[in-house]
């Protein structure tokens, strides 16, 4: 729910303070979905950070005035010290949020994260169906969300519900708003596919044709329409197909700061990747080192690394010339204007993207897993 | 049981869903919310800290007319908190 940080100021060239915090617990996850924005190579990725660990970046960034906490993963249930992280949270004044896909989450769970002062549950789902969901997630887990939903309100938790969605769910919008009203959800995030990580691996499966975003915007009016306030609606039409490049993360390091399990500190989950690029690691520097001194982090703040055409745009203001790691992944070139912008020159790669989404695909949907990351690591299937 | 700001005993507090409080960095009140983050200018952020579910809107404006030195407040409050109450920042409570 972005759209409450800050939006549509001009470019200002102080470093503003971090204001949200994700930690990216682990990625370890039982769940396999090809949609996951966790990076290719995840399976490559060294040893977690230990709660000792955890508990410092926690005091560091919210000293910087990080206050709100989205405790993230692969699924952050996977961590036994999760309690105990949120217990530290809630000391220091955080705002916690806990993105789950609800597996590992009992009533003895939930109860200790109750008790310490966790303030909100966002539980994915992966479709309205059994079927489906259990498809798209390659493992057994409807019916495991269907019970963790009722813990959650049980426990009184303003409840979050997300759906990914794609090609093979976007028809099922209705049925999906449905089953968030039918498990007391306050907010449903229907989060349109974005292409980085498995999800742009998996591309040609899950775009969906501009017919499926029409039909299923027209739904989402009419459903807003019948349930009122009882269930708010979010449902932003994807980049590719909006002409415009999205205001990424709020501005490059601006806004939002994400530590991944190995300690990495990354301005956006996906940064990760970007080549020439040294990340810090909250091993060795300190979160205030990491936000107000790091190349890295400055690297894309303000105007002056923008093309000559974002820099002449009266725009750039709006959306800071869109996602580096867009521009990267499908350019090559991470300087680049975000191809999802129609005034950008490789604007084709898009529409082209698009258009394949419109045919049969050629290769297999591949899971998330392990397994596939070290394949992929491993040279035996391309990113292309 | 949730009621209209003009019935004149009602109480308004912070809704179930939001967390107010100060954030010494950003100098401000925020309203808190599942994933999401509203700064609250300084009238409001002095409205809100005072809807604790235990003052009637006539009390709050009394208290904002001292603290501020001035009079005639109450038909700012009551426009903010009718707009605050239509967001669902606030949530009324009957005496």
């Amino acid at each position: 729910m972005e759209q409450s940080l800050n939006t549509e100021q001009p470019i200002i060239n102080v470093i503003t303070p971090p204001l949200w915090l994700v930690a990216e617990l682990t990625y370890s996850c039982p769940l396999h979905c090809p949609f996951c924005s966790n990076p290719l190579d995840f399976a490559g990725e060294k040893a977690e950070l230990s709660t000792t660990e955890w508990i410092r970046v926690l005091q560091e960034a919210r000293a910087l005035g990080a206050v709100q906490l989205g405790f993230s993963g692969g699924e952050p249930l996977m961590r036994k010290d999760l309690e105990l992280l949120v217990a530290e949270g809630h000391r220091l004044g955080y705002y916690t949020n806990l993105i789950t896909s609800g597996a590992g989450l009992n009533e003895v769970r939930i109860r200790a994260l109750k008790d310490a002062g966790l303030d909100h549950i966002q539980l994915s789902f992966q479709d309205s169906t059994r079927e489906m969901n259990d498809f798209l997630s390659s493992a057994r887990t409807f019916d495991l969300k269907r019970r963790v939903a009722q813990l959650i309100k049980s426990h009184d938790f303003p409840m979050v519900m997300n759906c990914v969605i794609h090609r093979l769910n976007i028809d099922h919008a209705d049925r999906i708003i449905d089953l968030a009203a039918e498990i007391g959800a306050e907010y449903l995030e229907l989060a349109n596919t974005q292409y980085y990580g498995w999800a742009l691996r998996n591309r040609d499966h899950l775009i969906p044709s501009r017919d499926q975003l029409r039909r299923a915007e027209a739904t989402v009016a009419a459903k807003r329409a019948a349930l009122g306030t009882r269930l708010k609606i979010l449902f932003v039409v994807p980049d590719y197909f909006e002409g415009r490049p999205k205001r990424c993360m709020n501005g490059w390091a601006t806004t939002i700061l994400c530590v991944n399990p190995a300690g990495t500190a990354l301005p956006c989950q996906a940064a990760r990747m970007l080549p020439d690029m040294s990340f810090p690691s909250v091993r060795a520097v300190s979160v205030r080192d990491i936000w107000y001194e790091s190349e890295a982090f400055k690297r894309f703040r303000g105007e002056s690394w923008m093309p000559a055409l974002c820099r002449q745009c009266p725009e750039r203001g709006v959306d800071y010339g869109g996602c580096r790691c867009q521009a990267y992944l499908l350019t090559g070139n991470v300087n680049a204007t975000d191809p999802v912008c129609d005034k950008s020159p490789d604007h084709g790669i898009v529409l082209a993207a698009i258009e394949a989404g419109e045919r049969a695909p050629l290769k297999p949907l591949l899971f998330r897993s392990p397994e596939n990351s070290r394949m992929i690591m491993g040279g035996l299937a391309t990113l292309e | 049981m949730i009621e209209q700001p003009d019935n004149a005993g009602s109480r308004p507090r912070i809704a179930r869903l939001y967390r107010l409080q100060w954030e010494e960095a950003q100098q401000a009140h925020v309203l808190l919310f599942p994933e999401g983050m509203i700064k609250l200018n300084g009238s409001a952020g002095e409205i809100l800290r005072r809807c604790n579910g235990e003052r009637p809107m006539a009390v709050i404006v009394a208290e904002l007319e001292v603290t501020f030195a001035t009079t005639g407040l109450t038909a700012d409050v009551e426009s903010f908190l009718t707009a605050a109450t239509e967001k669902g920042w606030v949530e009324w409570s009957s005496p």
